[in-house]
């Protein structure tokens, strides 16, 4: 991607291994400031390695990821992951309410969240607010998502990583969290940084977009790429012939 | 007791073996090495108490108490083997466990300071330990290895790594320390502790030995506790490393 933004993660020759087996090669490139980049591959392309790696979870073994022109080494972990969301796929939450999942963010801080807030939150992500009291055990896979997703943003993160959120949604939620979060990316601009399995809501949502195969980043540019693209790979995966 | 009359008591560990013979259990060969390993062991500790006894030297318990210790830590350390260091927080807790009963004994004259109350006490202190950190280690490991997802979550919302175990430590010292006080509760009424049935069968007065039974059971109630507590406090930083990352954390995709 050529930089005509500013941009906000840029990674370095970034390599990660698990156990000896390579997860992410050699990953050169940056994501734009205040922008939605989706971030396409088939499975096993290290795309939820990549997000570890930007929030902190996991350290690379080798290169430099950068946040904010600073590395990423120089951040105090816990301001870092504030700053920089993540959503994962499988919605894990903590037993208890929907509220006490959504203070979680500020419970950590020694911080309450207010109910009105909360309430607002769930009503953001298309869920009613009198959801806030019900347990989460009760909770539908689309229902955990949204959840998921109103935690995430309590920390007002300048970053949002998001991981195939909408994967276990309808049409109609799926429809809602994309809204919600085009809207948070207008309003306040945050950074969006979104993995799916779903081109058309690459295309649609994202205004730029990395693919990723095997651990490496292939392409990378304007959504527009997915139309017309220049690897071969990525021509094949585009036509679905990967999935 | 004669020897003789000890021989007999060998039939109690004819009957399980020849249950185990006839229903096809397999415990033949354990009940066997439990029952070998149990005289030879006890024989031995007798002897070494006798001389420890009659030499009143404190270098002698101080080298008894280290016995146990090293004991302790080598059986418990196999079930922490995924924590490092487990050793020395093994050994550091055992030793904190001794210096604060014994501290307590000694210093409130609780009990008078020779070797044959300072000895059995310190087995008992070390022993209930070592089962108590076993139970904990056991607990724990699996309390961490279910609840990954948890711990991941509470970091990646900036929760320190306290904060991200901080239910599985508590799980942990619950689980491992509620026998202890449950067994405490019906104390006396389903069973009479083996110390003090062993007094009263010596010809102690029964009230006598009840009193000590209860110093007893009131220090093992702190050794769990502790014990527990410290094992705790002492392993969870061994998860995680200087960047609040949990290590071995497991990938996906």
């Amino acid at each position: 991607m050529a930089n005509t933004y500013t941009p906000i993660i840029e990674l370095t020759n970034v390599t990660y291994s698990d156990h000896e087996v390579p997860i992410l090669k050699n990953i050169t490139g940056s994501f734009p400031e205040g922008k939605i980049t989706t971030l396409v591959g088939p499975s096993g392309a290290g795309k939820t390695t990549l997000f570890r790696l930007c929030n902190g979870l996991i350290s690379p073994d080798k290169g430099d990821i950068v946040i904010k022109g600073k590395s990423i080494e120089d951040y105090e972990p816990t301001t870092l992951r504030r700053k920089i969301g993540l959503a994962l796929q499988n919605a894990t939450m903590i037993s208890g309410s929907v509220y006490k999942n959504l203070s979680l963010p500020r419970t950590l801080q020694g911080e309450l969240l207010d109910e009105e807030t909360a309430r607002e939150l769930l009503l953001d992500v298309g869920l009613d607010s009198d959801f806030l009291h019900r347990n989460v055990k009760d909770l539908s896979g689309g229902q955990r998502q949204k959840v998921s997703i109103a935690r995430t943003l309590v920390n007002q993160p300048k970053v949002l990583l998001l991981d195939e959120i909408t994967s276990s949604l309808d049409r109609v939620s799926q429809q809602d969290i994309e809204e919600l979060i085009v809207a948070v990316n207008k309003k306040y601009g945050t950074t969006i940084i979104w993995i799916t399995h779903n081109l058309e809501q690459a295309l649609s949502i994202g205004q730029y977009t990395w693919v990723m195969m095997a651990g490496e980043l292939i392409e990378s540019g304007e959504s527009s790429l997915l139309k017309n693209p220049t690897d071969e790979r990525v021509k094949v995966f585009v036509r679905g012939d990967m999935e | 007791m004669t020897y003789l009359t000890l021989s007999l008591a060998l039939i109690f560990v004819l009957i399980p073996i020849v249950l185990s013979k006839t229903l096809n259990l397999g415990l033949e060969k354990d009940t066997l090495i439990a029952t070998v390993r149990s005289i030879i062991q006890l024989l031995a500790v007798g002897y070494v108490l006798q001389f420890v006894f009659d030499s009143e030297q404190p270098i002698y318990i101080i080298l008894m108490i280290a016995l146990m210790i090293t004991a302790a830590t080598q059986n418990a350390r196999k079930k922490g083997a995924s924590i490092k260091g487990i050793t020395w927080k093994l050994v550091v807790t055992y030793l904190f466990v001794e210096i604060l009963t014994q501290g307590i004994l000694l210093g409130f004259q609780i009990t008078p300071a020779t070797p044959q109350y300072i000895i059995p006490i310190s087995g008992m202190m070390i022993g209930n330990s070592m089962v108590l950190s076993i139970l904990f280690l056991n607990r724990f490991t699996a309390e961490v290895e279910s609840h990954q997802d948890e711990t991941e979550l509470i970091l990646s919302l900036g929760g320190t790594p306290k904060q991200a175990i901080h239910k599985q430590l508590i799980n942990s010292i619950q689980a491992s320390t509620i026998p202890t006080i449950e067994s405490q509760k019906t104390i006396g009424l389903v069973q009479l502790p083996g110390m003090m049935s062993g007094q009263i069968i010596a010809g102690a007065d029964p009230v006598q030995a009840v009193q000590f039974q209860l110093l007893i059971l009131f220090l093992l109630l702190t050794a769990a506790v502790v014990t527990s507590v410290m094992m705790g406090y002492l392993s969870y930083p061994a998860l995680f490393n200087a960047r609040m990352q949990m290590l071995k954390m497991r990938q996906k995709d």
